[in-house]
């Protein structure tokens, strides 16, 4: 080693100081990076990725102090450098990039502004020529009409627009070294892919290292040219993408690999390699009795038939309203906004359909009216051959058919009753709309559900905030099928949780699916998921169906170009 | 700028239309028969009725209403039963001393509980963040009465400092020449500085007292805010930016953290305008709330609606002003508006 | 049909298995009540003071050594001494009698009015939040037009209007506070009307009303709960400030805010002590409440519970 690296952290430790005593967030950690190089730092929620960089800019909160080793910057002692140094530091030699974009910016100044106050911080330019510079700095990162958008707020731009503030905010002082957290947490796939390529571009041009911290192995191993991967405050390995991705040498790293879904992967094959063959036994020896006899069914009519469902909701009521007793004129704009757009598709017995696309595309307000939570404003919704459509959703929940469509919600944290224990919420269908299993006690039921769940009996009796992520998906998903419905309905289930937990629940909900013969909607952004799960996708954008049909030829052999562009944003590791 | 503005006394109109009907139910069921104590005590039934027809308390409650609301647009307020002045009259007398109390506390109260509330979020768990604690938990507790008799009796009786509780002015001195009715203001545009010295001896003790009233909830909510503001992801940001912390705290932390603040202000006010009833009571202040205390213990009806619906109408007035700031502050309220 | 059947007997069912045990969450709680005051001893202390309260509001008339209403002028404006522990009025009545006697009215004030208002606001509130509309509108407004003013004036106002009388003081403070009640409810209701776990809830066969009382009130009970334990403290402030200005309660009755009123011609030549203990006591319960309004967010956020 001839060069000084860049940065380089030795031993690193890090505490914070808790109600329950000190933690180690961080422990005896040794990460180094050259000049002009891409690392990531991978790992799952808790493993001290985030805290390694905040030791790094030495911005960590009040409890949290660097306990032991050393962090060097250029040769700089960050942890015994004086403030003022520091301060100098960042944001002109190292910057940082964080997750929710909107939120790291001030509210209630201007955009521009915001980048002329770095700019002035470390004189980068002199006072009258500033707001130039800011707007050259709009310029870059892409954003077009900077000129104008120097004047915006950050609540007037778009969630990817802010990101690009906020990574012009970044890059203004030409640093060398840009620390991106979770940057694209949040986004949408697309949006994803044009952050990304802007960072690198822009990094690349002037020459920056880049540490990309993300939960996401994928995207880390598609950007970065060595890898990080992190679990529990420790560091487990150290490669090169390609070494990562093609043999991962520690047991976390090839475990995390396995889970995350990607294409030629099987839903099987994201488990653990022990667990996976256990799974893969049961299936076999069950003959899935259910499944089989349901899916082969296909003379009969489809479980499910919508056809041109419409939604509208009324833009902006009050300014409306008082723009109709104020003003003469009639508002220029269409009174409203069709969320839903005509869109027809069915559900056969047994299957399960992937409804993909980016927010704000109508898949939830499209689920929302199937589960008949909303009305439609227009279409029909046949289910097993009755108009549910037509039915309101007010008094659809005392209806007996309530309990054939059942759904699994997207963050298991909100939608579990705080006040009520497990059992108690796996209870509450059955309470309420009665049990199909005659005549077998409550308690007895519950038990049998959190079986069929995988859901520890002894954990029936706490409370949400006891449970783990994966435990709280798993008494949602007790709770969907308590009632043996024909149809379910999964808001992105897994979008909360971390990719190991995530496995385990995709592969619950395949073997639930065949032992229950359930037919399942599947609402995803994620195509990789969706590509494990479904039999059939359903591409939507902007409240219309883009595309439909079998999983293998819309992923496989993409007809409409939004599905190849949707496709294309996936972050593509190099195999 | 404008279309918020316009937007806001919009919405300050049906504000105002309750606080007229609600003022106008309340003074018809106020209790005692306000003919009987206009005839007088010996009058009999028929001069009582009499009475009654001639103030129109004979007509449907509809009809009092209209008549109430044409008076109120003329700018009557009627008069007084036992002084014989109209209402309208002696509120512009005395609302000047009222005023010029209130704004004083308020002011007073703002100048040391917002820095004491930013102090203390900037360092927790400091001597001054303790004070802060102290100040808010305490503040809120003390009854505002109760404070102005302790000052009383340890600023005038025990030290002698201030003046006797008797009003505005000691007796010894002339009131100043009329110009905004502040005495503290009209005595120094007309440069009578001894006047002024006077004026503010005898102002200090109730403005004190209102001060400490109103500063706990302006210190807790400036911590509060402040303190949520210091652990967002903006802050975090700017400090990331290598940004002084003097940028850090003053232009990104401080400005979003006033948002709050200023809402709470107009709750403060609406504390404040009730304790100065208290306050004028204990400090013998010529002001509206004293006027209205004499006149309720006196089932005078038409100084207490008065009273209530300038009360009001002040307070309206003010969220007003503080809608409009609060927009001034805020792009996003402007914006959208 | 056979859905309707099934559902009828199920309330049977759970009463034979039930799934949750309120003895275990109960004695939990109390655990954890404990665990709070350990770790809070600010909080213990106000515990421990509003049981003196209570104690002095249910007791005090078989406690004290005098009678709050005898007069003697003979012993009138006594300094506090070994006989009249906080001295004695113009009347010569014992004003440590006065004060203790005195607590059960404005305990009994504030607990009436407070309970008055939770009924009132919580229910209006939460359903203005979970059903929107016009319910919604109809409670807005209400409470709008009572924020439009000064709280203090309107309660003046209205006791004026309603008569002279304990029971009205009670209304007007229950009045005053309707919108702080309402508007917290609502609030609280109206960010759980679409949460995940009341469309579950939906899903599972819950009718709105259902949901309302069974999902949603449990879950803001506690903040309203808290909110009352902070509003008592104003709601004596409020009602000692009527009786001060000479509203309410009539003399010789022995209360905090009139007896603060009858020492203040006092406190200018030196009798500082009639205005001085009702006064404290005034504050020493406010102070308390607040605190323990404080505590009492810490024992049921069932975050903090483990």
């Amino acid at each position: 080693m001839v060069a000084i690296p860049l940065l380089d952290i030795q031993n690193l430790t890090v505490e914070f100081a808790t109600r329950r005593g000190i933690v180690r967030a961080v422990e005896h950690i040794n990460i180094t990076l050259a000049k002009g190089e891409t690392l990531g730092i991978v790992g799952e929620s808790g493993s001290g990725k985030s805290v390694t960089s905040y030791a790094v800019m030495r911005i960590l909160d009040r409890a949290g102090r660097i306990a032991e080793g050393s962090v060097h910057f250029t040769g700089l002692d960050v942890r015994n450098a004086p403030e003022d140094a520091m301060r100098d530091l960042r944001g002109r030699e190292m910057s940082m990039i964080f997750q929710n974009p909107r939120a790291a910016l001030n509210p209630i100044r201007k955009v521009g502004r915001q980048i002329e106050d770095v700019l002035l911080q470390h004189v980068q330019a002199a006072p009258n020529e500033v707001t130039e510079k800011a707007i050259e700095i709009l310029d870059r990162v892409r954003i077009a009409r900077p000129r104008e958008r120097y004047h915006a707020y950050p609540f007037e731009l778009s969630g990817g627009m802010c990101q690009r503030v906020v990574i012009a905010l970044a890059l203004a002082c030409r640093p060398r070294l840009l620390i991106a957290d979770e940057p694209t947490t949040g986004l949408d796939v697309t949006t994803q892919k044009a952050v990304m390529d802007l960072m690198v571009d822009l990094t690349r041009a002037n020459d920056m290292a880049t540490i990309l911290i993300t939960h996401d192995l994928g995207l880390a191993a598609a950007y970065c040219e060595r890898v990080v991967v992190m679990e529990k405050g420790r560091v487990v390995e150290t490669a090169s993408s390609e070494k990562i991705f093609k043999s991962p040498s520690h047991a976390y790293t090839r475990k995390l690999m396995r889970a995350t879904p990607r294409p030629g992967a099987s839903l099987r094959g994201l488990l653990p390699e022990d667990m996976s063959e256990a799974a893969e036994k049961t299936v076999k020896a069950s003959p899935k009795p259910n499944g089989k006899t349901k899916s082969s069914d296909k003379t009969k009519a489809p479980l499910l038939m919508v056809d041109k469902l419409l939604k509208e909701y009324p833009r902006q009521g009050l300014q409306s309203s008082l723009a109709k007793l104020f003003g003469p004129r009639p508002a220029p704009k269409p009174e409203v906004f069709r969320a839903v757009d005509g869109i027809s598709f069915t559900v056969d017995r047994g299957e399960s359909v992937g409804l993909v696309g980016e927010s704000g595309c109508g898949k939830s307000t499209t689920s929302m009216m199937l589960m008949r939570l909303i009305d439609k404003t227009d279409g029909t919704i046949m289910f097993d051959g009755e108009d549910i459509g037509a039915i309101p959703a007010k008094k659809f929940a005392r209806l007996p058919l309530r309990r054939r469509i059942q759904m699994v919600f997207q963050d298991p944290t909100d939608s579990l009753n705080p006040r009520f224990t497990a059992a108690r919420a796996i209870a509450d269908p059955i309470l309420r709309l009665g049990d199909p299993e005659d005549g077998m006690p409550v308690r007895a039921r519950c038990e049998e559900l959190a079986r069929q769940v995988g859901l520890p009996l002894d954990l029936l009796g706490r409370f949400p905030h006891q449970l783990s992520g994966g435990q709280k998906a798993r008494v949602g998903i007790a709770r969907a099928i308590a009632l043996k419905p024909d149809l379910i309905v999964l808001d992105e289930p897994t979008a909360a949780l971390d990719v190991s937990v995530q496995a385990v629940v995709l592969n619950l909900l395949q073997d639930l699916k065949e032992s229950l013969g359930m037919s399942y909607l599947f609402v995803s952004h994620d195509l990789n998921v969706v590509r494990l799960l479904c039999d059939r996708v359903i591409v939507m954008r902007a409240g219309k169906i883009v595309e439909q049909g079998p999983t293998g030829r819309v992923l496989g052999a993409p007809e409409a170009d939004y599905t190849r562009d949707l496709l294309a944003a996936i972050p593509h590791p190099p195999v | 700028m404008w279309s918020m503005t316009l937007k806001r006394l919009m919405f300050a109109i049906p504000s105002l239309i309750g606080v007229v009907i609600i003022t106008f139910l309340l003074t018809r069921a106020l209790p005692g028969d306000p003919a009987a104590y206009f005839a007088g005590p010996a009058a009999t039934q028929e001069a009582i009725s009499q009475v009654r027809a001639k103030l129109g308390l004979d007509k449907s409650l509809l009809v009092q209403f209209t008549r109430y609301v044409g008076d109120l647009a003329r700018g009557d307020l009627g008069n007084s039963l036992t002084t014989g002045q109209p209402v309208v009259t002696e509120i512009r007398n005395r609302l000047p001393a009222s005023a010029e109390l209130t704004l004083l506390g308020l002011i007073v109260s703002v100048l040391i509980a917002v820095p004491l509330g930013i102090l203390a979020a900037t360092k927790p768990d400091s001597l001054i963040d303790h004070a802060c604690r102290l100040v808010t938990t305490a503040g809120v507790s003390l009854p505002v009465f109760f404070t102005g008799l302790i000052l009383v009796y340890v600023f005038y009786y025990l030290l002698g400092w201030a003046p006797a509780p008797l009003g505005r002015l000691d007796i010894f001195f002339s009131t100043p020449p009329q110009i905004t009715g502040f005495y503290l203001i009209d005595s120094l545009l007309t440069g009578k500085f001894d006047l002024f010295r006077a004026a503010l001896s005898q102002l200090l003790l109730p403005a004190l007292t209102l001060a400490i009233f109103s500063l706990a909830p302006i210190a807790r909510m400036t911590r509060a805010s402040m303190l949520a503001v210091l652990a967002s992801d903006f802050v975090r940001t700017a400090r990331a930016s290598g940004l002084t912390p003097f940028t850090v705290i003053v232009t990104y932390a401080f400005r979003n953290a006033m948002l709050p603040v200023i809402t709470t202000l107009g709750m403060v006010f609406s504390f404040l305008l009730g304790a100065n009833v208290l306050v004028e009571k204990v400090f013998a202040w010529p002001g509206i709330g004293s006027y209205a205390v004499e006149a309720l213990l006196a089932s005078d009806f038409a100084p207490v609606q008065g009273f209530v619906l300038t009360m009001a109408v002040l307070y309206v007035a003010l969220n007003l002003i503080i809608d409009i700031l609060y927009g001034l502050i805020d792009p996003r309220v402007r914006i959208e508006a | 049909m056979r859905g309707k059947a099934k559902a009828m007997p199920a309330p049977a069912v759970m009463a034979e298995t039930p799934p949750r045990r309120p003895l275990a969450g109960l004695a939990a709680m109390l655990r954890h009540g404990r665990y709070v005051i350990s770790e809070n001893p600010v909080t213990g202390f106000a515990f421990g003071l509003f049981v003196l309260i209570v104690i002095a509001a249910l007791f005090g008339p078989y406690l004290v050594p005098h009678d709050p209403l005898a007069s003697d002028t003979a012993a009138a404006l006594k300094p506090p001494s070994l006989k009249h522990w906080f001295g004695t009025d113009q009347l010569g009545r014992d004003v440590f009698s006065r004060v203790v006697v005195a607590t059960r009215l404005d305990f009994f004030i504030a607990i009436a009015s407070v309970a008055l208002v939770f009924l009132m606001g919580g229910l209006a509130g939460v359903a203005a939040g979970f059903f929107g509309g016009w319910t919604d509108r109809i409670v807005g407004r209400i409470a709008d037009t009572i924020m439009a003013f000064p709280l203090f004036v309107l309660a003046m106002g209205i006791v004026a209007a309603l008569g002279n009388t304990v029971q009205n003081i009670v209304i007007a403070t229950a009045i005053v506070n309707f919108p702080l009640y309402a508007r917290v409810a609502r609030a609280e209701a109206n960010v759980r009307r679409e949460a995940g776990f009341v469309q579950a809830a939906r899903l599972s066969g819950n009718s709105e009303v259902r949901i309302l009382l069974a999902h949603i009130l449990p879950n803001i009970l506690p903040i309203m709960i808290v909110q009352m334990s902070l509003t008592m403290g104003y709601a004596i402030l409020n009602a000692a400030g009527l009786s001060f200005i000479g509203l309410g309660v009539r003399p010789p009755t022995a209360e905090w805010g009139i007896m603060v009123a009858e020492g203040s011609a006092f406190m200018v030549s030196g009798e500082w002590w009639i205005a001085f203990f009702p006064g404290a006591a005034l504050m020493i319960a406010v102070f308390c409440f607040n605190l323990l309004g404080d505590g009492l967010r810490d024992i049921f956020d069932p975050q903090r519970r483990t």
